[in-house]
């Protein structure tokens, strides 16, 4: 159990997806103008890679080695299609608001790179842990993010505002999903390297 | 004039990359140089145009009439990971000089989310078979200015040798992309 817990810390941390492996940076910049709508991003990831994962890890070793990619995509958008599908008819809203960028998954690097590097070479339930780990970091940078921009651009947490005014509204449009990414990205290295060094 | 209005809005006041956040990993990762990112821009536009032709067809001579739109997702990325590999081995045997250029950009690009995002994109907005060509050809233009502009900056930044060693690489990356993508808001009243 300890390895399996090992596993998902990994995940978070080590190969944070967002911070360390600088991948899936489409839905992160794009999807977090809150941070309701970065984590709901990155729960619908998690559950994709988990899934995809855990199907590739049993299937990975009938697949010949030369259809190998573009069998994972098809595998990777079944389950983008089922979570489309889900999203659309019990959270209709969440689902107008990040629009294209759920059938968008497929083509999320994170999902992909996890099956080819790790689920295709590891056993089913390590995958899914694995899946686990990745996606939960995945979530949590995006909610970081978003928790980040709707606070500063709208001055509200979670929906809730703090104070009235209208904020920055510069972090909610484009250039502040950059430049927010940016300063987190600093700011876990800074902490990464103090941890690292104890 | 309806063309126009397309052109314009796709390439400036709605920019895939700055504004529409898709297909920012070859934003990031290719951008290194003008000459490769040109060579990026060409592959993209050339192929983002084929996909979103193909896959408008597809919806409307197969998926419409067979009542499968669910299978949407599915059917576009496979066609697209398909026309990918078709146009580099056309371009292998038609053309070496452009193989050349563009090929080691080709499969990178199956799994870059524009060309999926802008054949989604143009079948949500209900453009007809003309309008979706125009539109995938000026998001390719777009991108590829994007990416070219993003490159020449970065050339200049890695001249300079006092940037804060905490935001060395990706940071300061990102900061350079965010404030292009300030200037790029400066296009906002050009289209309604």
């Amino acid at each position: 159990m300890k390895e399996k817990i090992q596993i998902i810390i990994k995940g978070i941390f080590a190969e944070n997806p967002t911070f360390v492996l600088i991948l899936g940076m489409c839905p992160t910049l794009a999807t977090t103008s809150s941070a309701i709508n970065g984590l709901s991003m990155g729960l619908a990831t998690a559950f994709v890679l988990m899934l995809s994962n855990l199907t590739i890890s049993l299937v990975a070793k009938l697949i010949p080695d030369k259809v190998r990619i573009p069998s994972y995509i098809v595998i990777i958008a079944a389950f983008v299609t089922v979570v489309d599908l889900l999203m659309a008819g019990y959270l209709p809203d969440i689902h107008a608001t990040l629009g294209i960028f759920i059938p968008l998954i497929v083509v999320n690097c994170i999902v992909l790179a996890r099956a080819e590097s790790f689920a295709s070479k590891n056993g089913a339930v390590d995958s899914i842990f694995d899946g686990l780990g990745i996606g939960l970091g995945f979530t949590l940078a995006l909610t970081c993010l978003g928790f980040v921009r709707e606070l500063l651009g709208d001055y509200s947490v979670f929906g809730h505002k703090l104070t009235s005014g209208d904020g920055m509204i510069l972090f909610i449009l484009a250039p502040g999903a950059f430049f927010a990414l940016a300063y987190l990205m600093i700011l876990f290295n800074i902490v990464k390297r103090k941890f690292v060094k104890k | 004039m309806e063309y126009i209005l397309i052109i314009i809005a796709a390439v400036f006041v709605n920019n895939v990359v700055l504004a529409q956040f898709l297909g920012i990993c070859p934003f990031l990762g290719v951008s290194g140089k003008v000459s490769t990112s040109a060579g990026m821009g060409g592959a993209v536009i050339f192929v983002l145009t084929l996909a979103a032709i193909v896959t408008y067809l597809i919806q409307h001579f197969i998926l419409i009439p067979l009542q499968i739109e669910y299978m949407q997702t599915i059917s576009f990325i496979l066609v697209i990971a398909a026309l990918v590999q078709m146009v580099e081995i056309i371009l292998k045997k038609a053309s070496p000089s452009l193989y050349q250029a563009l090929g080691i950009f080709l499969p990178l690009i199956t799994t870059n989310c524009a060309v999926l995002g802008i054949a989604i994109l143009s079948i949500q907005k209900d453009y007809n078979l003309a309008q979706t060509a125009v539109f995938a050809l000026a998001n390719g233009v777009g991108f590829a200015l994007a990416l070219i502009l993003f490159a020449g900056l970065r050339e200049q930044l890695d001249l300079t040798s006092n940037v804060p060693k905490q935001m060395k690489g990706y940071p300061i990356a990102l900061i350079v992309a965010g404030l292009l993508a300030m200037a790029f808001m400066g296009f906002g009243g050009i289209v309604k």
